[in-house]
């Protein structure tokens, strides 16, 4: 239990967001062209990493937009929220 | 074995105030090269290894934990065991493991409390009731014994459950497994680690890996806090972890780790002598034999590897445990905990090969893993062995995410997290 920092809204806690995992697996331009290997990496295959993870996330109990965010899942410590569509932070990686 | 218990050791013992009791498994250094080594201690590698070393006849193995055996999912689960699963592929799996419950206390010569109390699953709407009637008819047609309870049939097997038409989410009924029940999660543990350790099976605790070591497509050992261990067959048992141990490999798993919480009261007299479960809800309830009442919570949302979870997702289970049985609404809880688990797309486990020559995955198992423990290592031990899956994990193979032949048990399951 954590909170995050919406960028709309400010600091709530984290049972009014709904998590989207893992953020920026672009969803492919021409689907009518990819593999079943292409596709089970775009649909299933995940990084699942333990410390530091870009994720997506969604104020579902708020103003209901989506968001980035950087988390370390070792310890569930938000590095930085940042809004869609925007360059992921380069000093994690 | 070389120390068999029995009433007589236990007479035995007594004479020399149990203080000649012999260690139950060893505490070895690794050596430099294994046939086969398994990573994670829990139920399910010592188990890999047990089998390993008694029906393959691999006696040069190693089980390489990071804590302690034992210390982690298999010692963190509410340990209810059952099989009435939808699909075949699942009702083989599981069923293989209820078969070896049965007997594993005379098999490791370590009593593992197996109690075959029943789990009850309950439907709440009318939905829940035409599913839950296609799952007993499912598992009937594969042999796995299963009844459909009317809600007066449900408060006859469990008196405590409130069963009124006025509750937020009324019981209409239930199913029944009778044959399903609990055991004593620490003793799978130690039963196996004291069975492989016997057949010579190195148990090597307090190693973490930190590396896979690679050869083109094929593996050649592993870099642990305990130096190079060379191997060419490397069984992953890490649960949780296992996306880890992949990407030290370069493999990327469709798993995602979360945290699954349980919590458990203060103990109080025999209430509950079944084990009873709910999806619509999320509550499921036993009660262990100290008399603490064993409740399982359900999964946070998101990726974490803390072992705690979210205080919101014990709030709502409780909610639900007191709405259904309100003579406990006084009781005290005494410790909260929660495990990290890996869970599949499709929530059926993953027991495979991988495209890395000597590399395997038992992985996926997701939040109910540890009623599969006897039968997850056992398949798990012929996959490595014979480097081919069994018939009855065949479908369990990491390649279903690629073909989409999933076993979508994830709408089907007793209890959805």
């Amino acid at each position: 239990m954590f909170l995050i920092n919406c960028p709309f809204c400010g600091e709530r806690d984290q049972s009014e967001f709904s998590s989207g995992g893992e953020a920026h697996i672009v969803r492919p331009k021409q689907p009518t062209e990819l593999s079943d290997d292409e596709w089970a990496e775009y649909l299933f295959m995940r990084k699942n990493i333990k410390g530091i993870q870009f994720e997506r996330w969604n104020h579902t109990h708020g103003c209901r937009k989506w968001f980035n965010v950087v988390r370390d899942t070792s310890n569930d410590k938000i590095l930085s929220v940042y809004k869609m569509g925007e360059k992921p932070p380069v000093n994690y990686k | 074995m070389k120390n068999k218990y029995s009433i007589f050791s236990l007479i035995k013992n007594a004479f020399s105030q149990h203080e000649n009791w012999q260690q139950a498994w060893g505490n070895p250094e690794p050596k430099k090269e294994y046939d086969a080594i398994i990573v994670g201690g829990g139920g399910h590698g010592l188990a890999t290894a047990y089998y390993l070393a008694k029906k393959h006849n691999l006696k040069n193995i190693a089980v390489l934990e990071k804590g302690w055996i034992g210390g982690g999912n298999t010692g963190r689960n509410t340990t209810i065991i059952r099989s009435n699963y939808l699909w075949d592929a699942s009702a083989g799996l599981y069923d293989h493991a209820l078969k070896l419950w049965e007997n594993l206390s005379q098999e490791l010569n370590y009593n593992v409390m197996f109690s075959q109390r029943g789990v009850m699953n309950l439907a709440h709407n009318l939905q829940d009731v035409r599913d839950l009637k296609r799952r007993t008819h499912a598992n009937r047609l594969n042999g796995i014994d299963a009844v459909w309870l009317n809600t007066k049939e449900v408060k006859k097997f469990c008196p405590i459950i409130n069963t009124s038409p006025d509750i937020r989410y009324p019981v209409l009924g239930g199913t029944l497994q009778r044959r399903a029940g609990t055991a004593r999660h620490d003793a799978v543990a130690w039963g196996y680690a004291r069975g492989a350790s016997d057949m010579g099976v190195d148990i090597i605790q307090n190693c973490e890996v930190k590396g896979i070591k690679r050869n083109g497509d094929r593996v050649e050992g592993l870099e642990t806090t305990k130096g190079f261990i060379k191997t060419n067959k490397i069984g992953v048992v890490a649960a949780g972890h296992s996306s880890v141990i992949a990407n030290m490999a370069g493999l990327k798993l469709p798993l995602e780790s979360k945290p699954l919480q349980a919590l458990v009261s203060e103990p109080v007299k025999p209430i509950i002598d079944t084990v009873v479960m709910s999806n619509a809800v999320h509550a499921y309830v036993s009660q262990s034999d100290k008399g603490e009442l064993v409740i399982g919570a359900g999964t946070d949302s998101y990726v974490s590897y803390t072992q705690r979870g979210s205080h919101n997702i014990v709030e709502e289970t409780l909610k639900a445990i007191l709405e259904l049985y309100p003579i406990f609404s006084r009781m005290k809880m005494l410790r909260q905990w929660g495990g990290i688990v890996d869970i599949c797309p499709d929530a059926s486990p993953i027991i495979s090969k991988t495209n890395i020559k000597g590399l395997y995955f038992n992985c996926g198992w997701g939040t109910g893993g540890f009623k599969a423990t006897p039968g997850s290592g056992d398949l798990f031990a012929h996959t490595i062995a014979n480097d081919e899956p069994h018939k009855l994990n065949a479908a369990f193979n990491l390649n279903r995410f690629v073909s989409g032949d999933l076993v979508d048990e994830h709408g089907a399951a007793a209890v959805a997290h």
